[in-house]
């Protein structure tokens, strides 16, 4: 055989393992409104950079009467690409072949891009599209998720690793995604649950959809197990293009430097935050204030929206934000929102990226349903990401900052490099009315006219402890800062972090509360 | 620049108490739909799993001891014997053999003797 025929039989058995389950597989993956799995690792990757391996990779099953099955791929692509000329690992599972079900080659394909991608130290996609495990493979079918789940385990803070979720993602294929850094999900697309909703109506006789289940906005809303919510898989692509540009490629490097920008002029910084502490307002109008070319990504959005987190730059490097958000549940930490913020921090931390952090909280929510949810737990959570934290820590105090959740929002305390307040702030022990009802309870029992004294009360302990002052008197506020200043102070301090290096005692590893 | 959000961006706000002071602020689904507390009653036997209802060997006016086989409930493929906790006498029974049941549904009312 010449060279020009066997490059011509090349171009046959390529041709015909690209084409996956084949015309009508795809036909029928179009017509649910999905990608193919490889129009998807193409238009994901920047243009001509996707290259795929293992094209030519089959099962081994013998049982069922597999071996005279042919899966192309068996059921999933593996390559490297770049994203913004980032260097990226990729697998995308392809439900056109054999419902994109996981056997023992498949996995071994995942794996071998997973372990590429943590000796090349760059992050790492996976685009979940699958029926779940190939009974017909059985106990290894089992062994690839095991080995999958030790490898996301392996990699986590060394690598980002991001999963997207874009089609059906069912029992124990849901716990890769969970154990990865960022899971994405797309409207009436994704699908996720440990056990669907024909084992819940057999087994508990309740009726439920897939959507209502485990569609994207339940993640988005409900569960919090996913990041981003995107309405097309166009639109999920972009997000994540979006924020392989804010981190870096692994936990040696730091995020890359972009042009850096002014904030737009119509977010005015002193005109966002009301002076009285019981008014809202949207914390993210603050950030964009202070951020470059008030660009601000958010993460996490829809679930516990009381505290704010996501990416933005100052003089070109990316800032990990935390913020309280006063428009939501006033703003109070509770089991979501400290569970949210604390995974966040340790992102940062992981990845040398500087945190700054935005306070104005009345405390944490008040309730049986969260003291029985487990809200000590969970809150600690936060003073432990924050207390560990190692990069650079600014704290803005916009006003409120009472009780435990002063002390647990990045203060001082917990290692704060640089704690600015506005003079709006009010760092005391708890809210002005709670505190005077204490501290002034037999006064006003006994008063002629308890609410006239109440009210009197409360005004005095206003205007001593309602403050910056008596905080910064004792170091705990390093600045009381006017709100104009607040871009050029931050800008100043992770200048001055730069090199930044913290000596923390030996340990195989901390005990977070889980 | 007195106005808040809500005015400003025509948000619905509503209020939150903390330690005594009135937040105007919005309220999320969860918070709104929390269920309210109540003390768990020992002589009301409710399942803490869903499941079949394989047998109850008890009948209404029948008076029990502590211990007592009250019923079998079948679920995640174990057969759950379910036993009195208290001594009384079997005020109602809610369910028949082989129904189904849902998690939190009360089974039996015990009354006191």
């Amino acid at each position: 055989m010449g060279l020009k025929r066997k490059i011509l039989e090349l171009h046959k058995k390529r041709e015909k393992a690209l084409k996956g389950g084949g015309d009508k597989a795809i036909e029928k993956q179009t017509a649910m409104g999905k990608m193919t799995a490889r129009e998807r690792v193409i238009s994901l990757c920047d243009p001509d950079s996707f290259h795929e391996y293992d094209l030519f990779v089959e099962h081994e099953a013998r049982d069922f009467d597999m071996d005279k099955k042919i899966l192309h791929g068996d059921g999933v692509i593996i390559g490297t690409g770049t994203i913004y000329g980032a260097p990226v690992c990729l697998f995308a599972q392809d439900f056109t072949v054999a419902g994109g079900s996981l056997g023992m080659m498949h996995a071994r394909k995942i794996t071998k891009i997973m372990d590429h991608a943590l000796k090349m130290k760059v992050p790492l996609i996976g685009i979940n599209d699958s029926g779940g495990a190939r009974i017909q493979e059985g106990v290894n079918s089992l062994a690839g998720y095991g080995e999958i789940f030790f490898r996301n385990t392996l990699s986590s803070g060394v690598i980002p690793q991001i999963s997207v979720i874009l089609g059906p993602c069912a029992g124990g294929a849901v716990y890769s995604p969970a154990l990865t850094d960022y899971v994405f999900v797309v409207d009436k697309i994704s699908k996720m649950f440990i056990t669907g909703p024909e084992v819940i109506r057999t087994v508990l006789g309740e009726e439920i959809s897939m959507e209502d289940l485990g569609g994207a906005r339940v993640h988005s809303e409900i569960t919090g197990n996913a990041h981003f919510f995107a309405k097309s898989e166009a639109e999920c692509f972009e997000q994540i293009k979006k924020l392989i540009s804010f981190i870096p490629w692994n936990n040696t490097k730091k995020a890359r430097k972009f042009e850096p920008k002014e904030p737009k002029p119509e977010y005015k910084i002193s005109e966002i935050v009301p002076g009285d502490p019981r008014q809202p307002y949207d914390v993210r109008d603050v950030i964009k204030a202070v951020v470059d070319d008030s660009d601000f990504f958010e993460i996490q959005e829809l679930w516990a929206a009381n505290i704010v987190i996501g990416y933005g730059r100052m003089n070109g490097d990316t800032i990990g934000f935390v913020a309280n958000q006063p428009l939501v549940l006033a703003g109070v930490l509770d089991v979501d929102s400290s569970d949210k913020a604390a995974r966040f921090i340790r992102y940062c931390n992981a990845f040398n990226i500087p945190i700054i952090t935005l306070v104005d909280l009345p405390g944490y929510l008040p309730g049986i349903d969260q003291e029985h949810a487990g809200v000590i737990r969970h809150g600690a959570k936060l003073l432990y990401a924050y207390s560990e934290a190692t990069v650079p820590k600014m704290t803005v105090i916009l006003r409120k900052a009472y009780g435990g959740g002063y002390i647990a929002m990045s203060s001082r305390h917990l290692r704060a490099d640089f704690v600015f307040a506005w003079p709006t702030a009010e760092i005391a022990v708890m809210g002005p009315e709670g505190a005077a009802n204490i501290i002034f309870r037999k006064e006003i029992m006994e008063a002629e006219d308890p609410d006239k004294m109440r009210k009197q009360k409360v005004k005095e302990y206003k205007d001593k402890f309602a403050n910056p002052y008596v905080a910064a008197a004792r170091g705990y506020v390093d600045s009381v800062i006017e709100p104009e200043e607040t871009r050029k102070l931050l800008l100043h301090a992770i200048e001055v972090s730069d090199n930044k290096s913290v000596f923390l005692p030996q340990k195989k590893h901390g005990i977070p509360p889980f | 620049m007195e106005k808040s959000d809500c005015e400003d961006k025509k948000i619905r706000c509503k209020s939150l108490f903390i330690d005594g002071t009135k937040y105007r602020t919005t309220l999320n689904k969860k918070y709104e739909k929390r269920k309210p507390w109540s003390k768990l009653e020992k002589n009301k036997i409710i399942s803490v799993i869903p499941g079949t209802i394989l047998k109850i060997y008890v009948t209404e006016g029948q008076c029990v001891k502590k211990g007592d086989n009250l019923i079998v409930l079948e679920a995640m493929k174990m057969l759950n014997l379910i036993k009195s906790p208290l001594e009384g006498i079997i005020k109602s029974i809610k369910l028949k053999e082989g129904e189904k049941v849902s998690k939190g549904k009360l089974m039996i009312e015990i009354g006191y003797t």
